[in-house]
């Protein structure tokens, strides 16, 4: 924020300057290392959230099942749902696309470093503090409605014959902590305030890289890269980020309703007071509906890179496949009422919001056709990636299907909160985004390691994944059907359901074990995989330009892109016949690439760690729970301690160049180093004395 | 101060890059903007659903609207914005004691407001017993009014820093020049959001029959 000429020499803090340890992970900037980490945390809480899932199935393995209490099943599953949306899927989309966002556009960075940072810092100790609530968090039982004394049919948190008891003391309200059920009256204790504030926290670091990605899209794609040149997984980042950008402003609200209700008496949703329970539906879903697709679109993008890369074909029509991703994004903004058939809204809003739901098949429907057509006389290689990818395409075509059967008003009150909804959103998010983003680890991990994962293990763990999932969730469709209802902690021997819950338990089991294989794999092959080389897959996109593994710049040499599928184009021409043939030099130009690309001409300036992001965001928690615990002086005390604290960063953050003078330029003062290196580019743009692909940070949103 | 013209040394434009030509720093709150405009949209919609919603206990806020007082408040309000053009006009003619004059000038106004916004939840809550707890309408009311008011005074603060920066350092550098360009384009946008809440929240609301 200071200028150079009157720039301080001493800042609050020496600069961070460690590039090994823990300071070193603590203070750094790298889109990449920062991607690491948002991986290695979601990977963290996928095992966290599948443990809670194994956990629920062996309670519902058997009719009449006495494993959990009905409070720690309650518990269970909001937690499930909670953790595997936003601490998992989202970051796990996060990391990917923090990692390979500014590769795929060739860029050295985002455009906001410190930014990105903070937003992985924010998510962290959000993500913490979320989960704090097993240790904190209370749960108590509904005290009764004006005197009447006592709710009916609410079981006690710890109710029932069971064990894990100690886990009912946290959220229970469900992962839509449906409103006044989750209000201050039904749910009091203060397991719901950490989630409604958990989940704001987690929000704002969602807010903050939409900004930062968008910003890096727009702004700072290489050369040539025309906004119809861009891979499909950077446009897919972009709409995925307007959609944050939109909708989780709207949820931000809705959370602070909530808390403002729990914590200092407002009225909202307080239904026995006249507010409105659908008014937190409505918001809820507003929010909700488009972070389906917030879910869903990147794994999308990631899919529309693996297919045609191993089936050696051209992305088939790669602008359907863009507009579609805007189209679904758009529509996504309009269906949201569709998950409230059964609460009673008027007969038109159904029909309109049915039919609205039913034109998000068509751009869907596009982009599957686009990708059955991308490898339809394709050359395919079922490399583990391609397999996930198929199984993607496969998979997700099943979820649509019988999410288009949700679409038809009469059926979907059939189907409202019966296991045949579970059945189908497990279908769009495990067997759609989940098999995407494994597809995606599979492809790009030579970009992390230089090496390549396992074949056997990766294909071993594809198809007892598949077989697992499709164990699991496919049976889920009949027994929703048959009227099994969805979070409900048992059922009666007489049901019937006993066999196909038992065969859904297995199953899950079999997911498991499949992600135990995909564990040893990754970090067998971090150390022994086979080496990977510049170029392993053959593949079409800017990224494979860089080294692998990646070096901290990124590139060296900035691509300058002439064409969609640019990396492509370099290597194959076309014959007579218009059949695509690798010209004689290729493996000449990998080399002088790859060696060009790691051996920089001059040294290559890139954004200086800093503390204050992750000071900044460690504030907030400790703010948060100041407001959960704001009737106690220490509570108070809390408050302003997390506020000091995020304020003495936001300061030094203010007053700390991204970049730190330079010893060999004489104490030139930054905008003249700007100028010298403008100046210096040649019109190749090849030249690598560029400053960093970084604009500067900025305090001043709050 | 270097010769450079004053828009090119601000635009902290990438020509190594495709892009839109904006500066990134302003390419992004235009951005961040676009978001809070969904979040107020959210907070004013909620208003709305209840705001003439028969049957609550106690007093509707329409009821007790004081709209001379808060028309006052508006224009002080309103004139903010074009004191703040003045400071951004000053800044891209290099004249520091009108900047320093005008930032002020914006921060002052605002900070008015703000006294006036406390005022009227003081005379609410003491002279008619209309508090966040009294019903639905009031919640409303009250969190759409402060999350306006928490974002005038982060605008305030953001404005008052600029002036002691300018106090401190005898004048704006040009990247200081483009912070004081962002937090104009906040200022604005916190003053349209108030032409919104005014109009519809204030003028246009009516209790229920």
């Amino acid at each position: 924020m200071t200028a150079t000429a009157e720039r301080p020499t001493t800042t609050i803090f020496r600069r961070p300057s460690s590039t090994k340890g823990l300071w070193s992970w603590i203070t750094t900037v790298d889109h990449k290392r920062i991607g690491i980490m948002y991986g290695y945390a979601a990977f963290t809480f996928f095992i966290i959230g599948g443990l809670e899932a194994l956990l629920l199935r062996i309670q519902l393995s058997q009719a009449n099942g006495e494993f959990l209490t009905a409070g720690a099943y309650n518990a269970l599953f909001t937690m499930h749902g909670t953790t595997m949306i936003f601490l998992f899927v989202m970051p796990a989309s996060s990391a990917l696309m923090n990692y390979l966002l500014p590769l795929l556009i060739g860029a050295r960075d985002v455009a906001f470093p410190r930014l990105n940072a903070l937003s992985w810092w924010i998510f962290f100790f959000g993500a913490i503090f979320l989960y704090s609530t097993f240790i904190f968090g209370t749960s108590m039982a509904p005290v009764g409605v004006d005197g009447v004394g006592g709710v009916d049919g609410n079981l006690a948190p710890g109710g029932g014959p069971g064990s894990f008891n100690f886990l009912a003391d946290s959220p229970d309200g469900g992962w839509f902590g449906y409103q006044p059920n989750a209000g201050p009256l039904y749910s009091p204790g203060t397991a719901m305030d950490y989630w409604a504030l958990g989940l704001q926290i987690v929000g704002l670091a969602s807010l903050v890289s939409s900004v930062n990605f968008l910003v890096t899209v727009l702004n700072l794609r290489a050369k040539g890269m025309r906004l119809l040149r861009m891979p499909v997984f950077a446009w897919m980042t972009t709409i995925t980020s307007f959609l944050l950008l939109f909708s989780l402003p709207i949820i931000a609200v809705a959370l602070f309703m909530v808390t403002f209700d729990r914590q200092f008496g407002s009225l909202f949703f307080a239904a026995n007071a006249g507010g409105d329970p659908i008014l937190w539906q409505h918001l809820f879903w507003l929010f909700g509906h488009p972070e389906v697709y917030i879910l869903i679109l990147p794994a999308m993008g990631i899919v529309s890179e693996i297919l045609p890369t191993f089936s050696r074909k051209p992305l088939f029509g790669y602008s359907a496949v863009v507009f579609a991703g805007a189209a679904i994004a758009f529509l996504g903004f309009g269906v949201w009422a569709h998950h409230m058939f059964a609460s009673g809204i008027t007969p038109v809003a159904q029909a309109a919001f049915g039919l609205a739901t039913m034109t998000i098949a068509i751009p869907t429907g596009i982009k599957i056709f686009n990708w059955l057509g991308t490898m339809w006389m394709g050359r395919i290689r079922l490399h583990t990636p391609m397999l996930f990818a198929i199984g993607f395409v496969a998979m997700f075509t099943i979820g649509g299907l019988s999410g288009v059967t949700h679409a038809v008003v009469p059926s979907d009150w059939q189907q409202t909160d019966t296991y045949y909804i579970v059945a189908h959103f497990h279908y769009v998010i495990f067997g759609g985004a989940v098999f995407g983003l494994f597809g995606g680890l599979y492809y790009w991990f030579p970009k992390l390691t230089g090496r390549l994962m396992n074949e056997r293990l990766g294909k071993a763990h594809f198809w007892l994944m598949l077989l697992g999932f499709n164990l699991t969730f496919g049976p889920m469709h009949w027994l929703g059907l048959q009227g099994m209802v969805r979070r409900t902690w048992k059922y009666a021997p007489e049901t019937g359901l006993e066999p196909w819950n038992l065969a859904v338990t297995v199953g899950a089991f079999i997911i498991a074990f499949s992600i135990f294989i995909f564990m040893i794999n990754w970090f067998t092959s971090r150390r022994r995989g086979e080496e990977s080389g510049l170029d392993p897959w053959d593949a079409r996109t800017v990224e494979w330009m860089a080294p692998n593994p990646t070096p901290e710049y990124n590139f060296a040499v900035p691509p300058v892109v002439t064409s969609l599928d640019h990396f492509w184009h370099l290597k194959y021409e076309e014959d007579t016949e218009g059949r695509a043939v690798r010209v004689d030099h290729a493996d000449e130009m990998l080399a002088n690439i790859e060696h060009d690309q790691l051996n920089p001409v001059s040294p290559i300036h890139l954004p200086n760690p800093s503390y204050f992001p992750f000071f900044f965001a460690l504030g907030l928690p400790i703010m948060f729970y100041g407001v959960i615990y704001h009737r106690t002086p220490w509570g108070k005390a809390l408050i302003l301690v997390g506020l000091v604290i995020s304020l003495a960063a936001v300061i030094g953050w203010a007053m700390e160049p991204l970049e730190e003078p330079h010893g060999d330029d004489g104490g030139l003062a930054e905008h003249d180093q700007l100028e010298l290196a403008e100046a210096a580019v040649s019109p190749e743009g090849s030249d690598p004395v560029l400053p960093p692909a970084g604009g500067e940070t900025e305090s001043s949103d709050d | 101060m270097t010769e450079l013209t004053h828009e090119a040394s601000l635009e902290h434009a990438h020509p190594e890059h495709e892009g839109t030509g904006v500066d990134d720093r302003k390419l992004g709150m235009w951005l961040f903007l676009s978001s809070e405009f969904l979040f107020f949209g959210a907070l004013i919609s909620n208003y709305l659903l209840y705001s003439n919603r028969a049957g609550f206990p106690g007093v509707y806020p329409a009821e007790i609207y004081d709209i001379p007082f808060t028309s006052v408040s508006s224009f002080v309000l309103l004139m903010s914005s074009l004191t703040m053009v003045l400071a951004h006009n000053a800044q891209s003619r290099q004249d520091v004691n009108g900047t320093r004059t005008w930032l002020f000038a914006t921060a002052a106004l605002g900070a008015i407001f703000l006294g006036g916004q406390v005022f009227e939840f003081t005379e609410f809550i003491v002279n008619f017993d209309m508090k966040l707890s009294t019903n639905p309408a009031a919640s409303a009311f009250y969190v759409l009014t402060g999350f306006h008011g928490t974002h005038v005074a982060i605008g305030v603060i953001m404005l008052l820093s600029l002036w002691g920066i300018s106090r401190r350092r005898g004048g704006l550098s040009d990247k200081q020049g483009l912070n004081l360009e962002l937090v104009g384009l906040y200022w604005h946008f916190v003053d349209i959001i108030w032409i919104v809440i005014f109009t519809v929240v204030y003028l246009l609301s009516v209790p229920p029959a």
